[in-house]
């Protein structure tokens, strides 16, 4: 499933970093530690968190994922916004808990 | 002779944390090393870059780009670590307050350094500073 896919079956907003839209998605990791998700996030998955400065997007970037998920409504900071159009990683936002939105990426994973 | 590049870390400021480490990663990229040794290369010299940023007041990463291997040799000013063993546990941080809520500090960097390099070795004296010194083979 592509990125622009699952942002349209789960509603979610597109805060930056459209260029992202057409990665393939290989599933997801839901961490707010930075050291957990560069140590054992994998190629092309959608990350899922709270945290909204921009070294999200520096992992997400050096990690090669496929895009990252801000939960509970929050907002990214200015610079997260400008670093994921720079990196062209998606910065997708949803008023869901990481609980709630993890079920619903995974059961359309793995539908 | 193997290409070398130098990148100065500045402590404290989290918005240029990973800098470098992106830079080696589009010249690895440009050496057509394998993605999958870029990715442990780049774990290694992220967390040694944002241990500078977190811990220490300012630093150098010296990375060199062997044609057999890749080596970063990341030389602080800082506090130095009291206890390195105690350091590579898993879940040992003296991290701030500040720095966790950002989600670092978790106790992880050092571990995964070790788990993505082949060689690595760490010498600090307490109120000078720290180096570290790492290997992998591509």
């Amino acid at each position: 499933m592509k990125v622009s896919e699952l942002v349209e079956k789960l509603g979610l907003k597109v805060y930056s970093g459209k260029t992202g839209l057409e990665k393939e998605i290989s599933g997801g990791y839901v961490s707010d530690l930075l050291s957990d998700v560069m140590g054992f996030a994998s190629e092309n998955q959608i990350w899922i968190t709270l945290q909204t400065h921009q070294n999200v997007i520096a992992i997400a970037s050096l990690k090669d994922l496929a895009a990252v998920i801000l939960v509970k409504g929050l907002q990214p900071a200015g610079d997260t916004l400008q670093h994921s159009e720079e990196e062209g990683i998606p910065l997708l936002g949803t008023e869901m808990a990481a609980f709630e939105i993890a079920g619903k990426l995974y059961a359309e994973l793995n539908a | 002779m193997a290409l070398k590049l130098e990148f100065n870390i500045v402590g404290g400021d989290f918005n240029l944390a990973g800098k470098a480490s992106s830079k080696i990663k589009k010249k690895l990229v440009q050496l057509n090393i394998d993605p999958k040794m870029i990715k442990r290369i780049v774990v290694a010299t992220y967390e040694a870059e944002l241990n500078v940023v977190a811990h220490a007041y300012s630093g150098i990463l010296n990375a060199c780009f062997d044609p057999l291997f890749f080596t970063a040799t990341v030389t602080d000013k800082g506090p130095g670590i009291e206890d390195i063993d105690k350091a590579m546990e898993a879940g040992f941080s003296t991290a701030s307050g500040i720095v966790r809520e950002m989600g670092f500090g978790a106790g992880m960097g050092l571990p995964n350094i070790k788990k993505n390099t082949d060689e690595l070795k760490i010498e600090s004296v307490v109120g000078k500073g720290t180096t570290l010194f790492f290997k992998i083979y591509y």
